[in-house]
This record gives structure tokens, C-alpha cells and sequence, in this order.
């Protein structure tokens, strides 16, 4: 019998069984940032451990950094003291450092990849739940708690109880304007929030398979809002030779030594799965959320659902939403006005993602009610769109190009949203405040649908604003 | 993959009983952001964030009371938080289980729970229950209707006993051994397996 590639990945990195049957498994990298890694430091001291694998750990600031000026000291005195702590404490424990200014720091899910640091086969662990992203290379790849930030700071290792696997195909091809954000975003809605609890999510099927690395990231990143601990993709020729040239991948021979080795992480073609479910590309519109989950969404062409077709704690839950997002029952979701624009983070916020938006928007402009911005995920993101040019684009469009950071997507930093202003977002989560206003309204798209919606000032589709029938997508 | 052979010692306490009176916050998929907004994640240390928890549902944005349950005086002192469906989803980030805990809260009852969210608070020493909707309901009602009755958990059992009535709960497997055996934080136990580590670690041939 075959195995799955988080068979073998976990194989591989398996050190042994604990006495309450979890596992000690081996982590190849760890990612850490600001916001939940300065504790567990602390947490260490307390206890007088080093850092044991201190050249397998690497670190960046992302959440609460501001996106106008990043001059230090910042202007928030509390985002300074958690940076300051941080600085100390790679400094102490001799982790390499991706700070501001350095060309390579940005939201540690984009820069992992795009400096060669995540790799096939790898056990990859971060606190940060979009960890998943690193799936895309065919990881296992596990947002963590802090107090397992501290666990692998001291031992490299995770207390682990395995997974199951579900394998999700989505074959077919999909229709123009439909991406991978929609992709997900339906994926989530069809299994529902908790879905995948307890499982991994393996990505395959034709789609997938088509898919560049930056869009199988977006992906993966979002594994976790359908309750799934991790995401992955198989390893192909797509990984191989998005990572051949990078900062930190081997060259010559020894990058054909470890695409060999990396190839074999794939599962088997006989590798036996847990669970599968199949999805038919042609049943992919583009989608948007209309509630307060990922799981909460519709098609452009759908109206918002009626709790009085429901019943007990769903109609609960759906009349709650509704009414959160000032919405009406059976309303459709396109024309729903919007306030703020946002473009960025680690599921929208790569070079692609922009350049794709670009395409469409030069030329048009953004509405004036609406305040539109653009965040690319890393500096390396920013030099290459502005090698392009296509902040200019973005700007001339009537976007604020930023600096980059998490920005909006947590509204950490000063970028949030005011009263109760609804945001077409690119990032992943519409939870109730999350885009830094406790009565805050999001609503998650792919990045080509936050365009439409920007110049046209409400929640439209982004075939018909950009006539994207008949192109391919 | 053989279990270590010797004894590992405990550097925590057990926990196979805790009684204490219960508050139920209605809700399927609460999330951590509604756990502990964002704006509170700005902190070196956990320490102060027990008065943040569920803070955009306890205060308005001028910060005055909401009223929330977890506000009224009958409540004081509750220390099971009772909960609906995928409670804890969203987030990886400690600062939610570090705020209950903080709060004072010492066991979730809940329909289900996020699994980075129950792993979190496994660490911390607070069990995460499984209880059946029905079950679930009696519980919450009988918890509204007379704050001061008196949940007793029992973790070996995987039993709650509430107003005579006893309900039974589940727990994953590892969990339960952990609470019982007081290595739910696992952090002495990963640090035995050093040399097994270092072993792994020169052997992975890769990265
Ligand atoms: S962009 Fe958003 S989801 Fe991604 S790491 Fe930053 S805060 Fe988390």
C-alpha cells in the first residue's frame, strides 16, 4: 500500500512515541514574529533553556508593523516595545533576522517561500495559524501555540497526535475570473468552517495541478478556515522550478540531488486516504463572503440566505450575521456599497496577485467614496512590482501603495477600519472586528473581485467589470 | 517510535476533578479574534490579559459595560465556561486560551472545539470537554437559571454531574492521559528526548 506524502513527511521526522501516545516529531524550520514568539522567549528565560537549533529558525515582523512610515521608533510605543523585544532576543539566541530595511522582511508566509527557506518535504511550524501556506511545497507545514513556539525553540520538536488525510480534488478548468481564492473560499463553503478538524488537506485534481505555486499557496493558506490543521500540494515541476535560483535553495548538482529527493515526498499513486471529496470546476463562481466565517459565503450571482428557512441554532447564527453586516434577508450580495478596498496579505499579497489586478485596473479608477489599498506582502514583493511599475498603476488607479506588512487583514497596526465601514478584502478572515473596529464589516474575495468592487464602489463581478468572458483566466 | 522506558517526572499537577459553578456563552464558531481582539495581542508577556476576554462583547467602544454574562454579579467566580460548536476556531495564537485562563476559567464544556485552539489549551491546563448538543442544552439552561449550581468534572470518569444529573463528555485519548498523569505541558518530556533529537537532526539528510 502506498503512502500519502504526510505519511512519509511525518515518517521522516518522526522521533519517537511519548508516554501519553502523542508523537515527538522534528520540526525542519521554524518562522517566527513579533506578535506570539517575544512570550515564549520569556518563557525560556524562566526556565534557563537555550535555543537549540538556532540556525534552523528564522525571523521577521509583520503584524503590528505600520505600512506608512516604518521609521523606528514607531509611533505606537507598545508596537515598538514588542520589535525592541524581538530584536533583543535573536540577537541573544543567534536567529537570523529579516527586520525592516533588509530587502527580505514581510508577512513570514511570503517570505519563507520566496527566499527558498520552505522547501519540499519539510516539517514546518510557526505561531501563526496561515502557516498551511507552506503546504503548497508539499509540507506539513502547523500554525502553533506559543507555548509550542517555546517547545521547538527548546527542542525543535512538537507533541503531536497524527492526522487524517483528506484528499480534495477540484477538476475541470475553471471559467474566466474564477481563481484560486474562489477556489478555496468554495471549498470551505461546501465542508463548512470545522470540515476538516482533524485532518490535513491534501489539494490534487487537475486545477491544482495547473496552478502556479503562488496561486496553490492562497490555497493552502486557507486550509485552516475550513478547520483543517494543515494544507498541501504535492510536489511537481511547477515547485521545482519555482524554487530553482532562489536565495536560499542549493545550485548545480545539489539542486538536482534534492529535487530527487523532493520528488519522492509526493504520495503514491496507490497511497490510501482517509476521506476524499471531489469538486467539479465548473461549479466555481467567483465567491464572496456575506457573514461573519469563510464558510458563510455565495456566489456574485446569489442573494444572502433567509434564517427564516432555517431552523434552531443555524438560523441563530445566520440571523446574528445578517444583522452584523447590516444586510437583508434574500438580498443580493452584488451592489452591497463598500467603504474600503483592501489588497494584501499572506493569502493575496505576492507579486502575482498584483500584477493580475494591475492588468485590469490601469487606466480605470477606483470610486471616490471608497478608500483603496494596496499592501504587497514583503519588500522583495515591493522592489518587483515597483521594477514593474505597478505601484504607479496601483496609485494612478487611486490606490495607496504601502509598505509592506499584515496591515488590514488584522488591523494591528495603524491601518483599520473606522466604525462600522465594510471592506472587500483579499485577506481571509471576516470575522466580527478583525479588520480593527469592533463593528467593523469585511468581506473576502479574491483580489480581482476587490478591484471591481473598488471601482465600482460596491460588491461587484469582476467578468463583468473587466468583460473577462470568453478570456482565459 | 518505542514509548521512552523510564518514568518522566511531573512538573505539574494532576488534574482529575475540578467542581466550580458554570457561565455559558452562546454561539457556534466563536472565534479568537472575539476571544481576544487583536488590539490586544500588543504585549511581551500573557500576563495581563485576563480583563480583555470577550472585550468587544462585555463593553461598548467607549468602554462601558454591555452587561455580558460574564460581567453579572450572580457569575462571579464561574470557572467552567460552557460553549456551542467549534468553539476557538480561527487563530493560532495563544493570547485567547492565555486570556481564559487568566480570567479564571479552568474547563470548557463546548459541542466541539478548533484544534490548534484545544491543543493551546491542553498546555495550559485547562480541559477541553466534548459534550452532546442535548446534554449540552439541560446544562446551559440549569447554569442560567440558578448561576451558583456546582459542575463537578471528572476527568477519569469523562463525566460532568450537574444538579444530580450526570452527563457524560469525551476527550481525545492523549488529553486525558496528560491531565491525569500532569504532563499536559509536554515540555519536559520533548526536552528527554535530546539526544534522540540530535540524532534525527544529523540524520535527515536535507535542509
Ligand atoms: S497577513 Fe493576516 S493572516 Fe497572514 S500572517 Fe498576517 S495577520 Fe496573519
Amino acid at each position: 500500500m502506498g503512502k500519502s506524502l504526510y505519511q512519509k513527511v511525518w515518517d521522516k521526522h518522526l522521533v519517537r512515541q511519548l508516554d501519553n501516545g502523542q508523537y515527538q516529531l522534528f520540526m525542519a524550520l521554524h518562522l517566527i514574529h513579533e506578535v506570539t514568539s517575544p512570550q515564549a522567549f520569556g518563557m525560556l528565560k524562566e526556565r534557563g533553556l537555550k535555543v537549540a537549533f538556532p540556525d534552523r529558525t528564522y525571523a521577521t515582523v509583520d503584524h503590528i508593523i505600520p505600512t506608512d512610515n516604518q521609521a523606528r521608533p514607531f509611533a505606537d510605543d507598545m508596537a515598538e516595545k514588542m520589535i525592541q523585544f524581538l530584536d533583543e532576543a535573536v540577537a541573544e539566541h543567534g536567529i537570523e533576522y529579516f527586520p525592516p530595511g533588509s530587502g527580505a522582511q514581510g508577512i513570514v508566509h511570503v517570505v519563507g517561500p520566496e527566499l527558498g527557506l520552505t522547501q519540499p518535504g519539510m516539517t514546518i511550524c510557526c505561531g501563526d495559524s496561515h502557516t498551511a501556506t507552506h503546504g503548497a511545497f508539499g509540507c506539513i507545514a502547523l500554525g502553533i501555540g506559543t507555548s509550542q513556539v517555546r517547545d521547538v525553540l527548546a527542542t525543535q520538536t512538537l507533541a503531536m497526535d497524527p492526522l487524517k488525510v483528506r484528499r480534495i480534488r477540484v477538476e475541470g478548468m475553471l471559467s474566466p475570473g474564477v481563481t484560486a481564492k474562489d477556489v478555496i473560499l468554495h471549498i470551505i463553503r461546501v465542508s463548512g468552517v470545522k470540515g476538516g478538524v482533524g485532518y490535513a488537506y491534501e489539494y490534487a485534481g487537475s486545477v491544482i495541478e495547473n496552478m502556479t505555486m503562488e496561486e496553490r499557496m492562497t490555497v493552502c493558506n486557507m486550509s485552516i478556515e475550513g478547520g483543517a490543521r494543515c494544507g498541501y500540494v504535492n510536489p511537481d515541476e511547477t515547485t521545482f522550478e519555482y524554487l530553482r535560483g532562489r536565495e536560499r535553495v542549493p545550485t548545480g548538482d545539489e539542486f538536482d540531488a534534492a529535487v530527487a529527493i523532493w520528488r519522492d515526498f509526493a504520495s503514491d499513486a496507490d497511497a490510501v486516504f482517509d476521506d476524499e471529496l471531489v469538486i467539479d470546476a465548473d461549479d466555481i463562481m467567483p465567491t464572496v463572503t456575506w457573514g461573519i466565517t469563510p464558510g458563510q459565503a455565495i456566489s456574485i450571482d446569489e442573494s444572502v440566505p433567509n434564517p427564516d428557512q432555517m431552523q434552531g441554532l443555524e438560523k441563530h447564527h445566520v440571523t446574528d450575521a445578517l444583522q452584523y453586516m447590516h444586510l437583508e434577508a434574500d438580498m443580493p450580495i452584488k451592489g452591497t456599497r463598500i467603504d474600503v478596498a483592501f489588497i494584501g496579505s499572506c493569502t493575496n499579497g505576492r507579486l502575482s496577485d498584483f500584477e493580475l489586478v494591475a492588468g485590469y485596473i490601469k487606466g480605470r479608477e477606483v470610486a471616490p467614496s471608497v478608500r483603496a489599498i494596496a499592501v504587497p506582502g514583503s519588500e522583495k514583493v515591493d522592489s518587483a512590482a515597483r521594477a514593474k511599475n505597478l505601484h504607479t498603476i496601483f496609485e494612478e488607479a487611486g490606490f495607496e501603495w504601502r509598505k509592506p506588512g499584515c496591515s488590514m487583514c488584522l488591523a494591528m497596526n495603524p491601518d483599520k477600519l473606522i466604525g462600522d465601514q465594510i471592506c472587500a478584502s483579499s485577506s481571509n478572515r471576516n470575522f466580527i472586528g478583525r479588520q480593527g473596529s469592533p463593528t467593523g464589516r469585511t468581506i473576502l474575495m479574491s483580489p480581482i473581485m476587490v478591484a471591481a468592487a473598488a471601482i465600482e464602489g460596491k460588491v461587484a463581478d469582476a467578468r463583468e467589470v473587466f468583460h473577462l468572458s470568453g478570456q482565459t483566466s | 517510535m518505542s514509548p521512552a522506558a523510564r518514568p518522566v517526572p511531573t512538573s505539574h499537577p494532576v488534574i482529575t476533578k475540578l467542581l466550580g459553578t458554570g457561565i455559558y456563552v452562546q454561539g457556534n464558531d466563536i472565534d479568537t479574534d472575539r476571544i481576544i481582539p487583536a488590539r490586544f495581542l500588543k504585549c511581551v508577556t500573557f500576563d495581563e490579559l485576563g480583563p480583555a476576554l470577550f472585550y468587544d462583547q462585555r463593553f461598548t467602544e467607549t468602554g462601558d459595560s454591555k452587561h455580558h454574562l460574564l460581567d453579572a454579579p450572580c457569575h462571579k467566580g464561574a470557572e467552567i465556561l460552557i460553549a456551542d460548536n467549534n468553539f476557538g476556531c480561527g487563530s493560532s495564537r495563544e493570547h485567547a486560551p492565555q486570556a481564559i485562563h487568566k480570567f479564571g476559567i479552568k474547563a470548557i464544556i463546548a459541542g466541539s472545539f478548533a484544534e490548534i485552539f484545544q491543543g493551546n489549551c491542553t498546555t495550559l491546563g485547562i480541559p477541553c470537554l466534548v459534550m452532546a448538543e442535548e446534554a449540552r442544552k439541560e446544562i446551559a439552561k440549569t447554569v442560567l437559571d440558578t448561576p451558583d449550581a456546582e459542575l463537578l468534572i471528572d476527568i477519569e470518569k469523562m463525566q460532568v454531574t450537574c444538579a444530580n444529573n450526570v452527563y457524560s463528555v469525551m476527550m481525545k485519548a492523549s488529553s486525558r492521559q496528560a491531565f491525569m498523569a500532569g504532563t499536559y505541558d509536554p515540555l519536559e518530556h520533548l526536552l528527554d528526548g535530546m539526544e534522540d533529537i540530535r540524532r534525527k537532526a544529523r540524520r535527515l539528510g536535507y535542509a
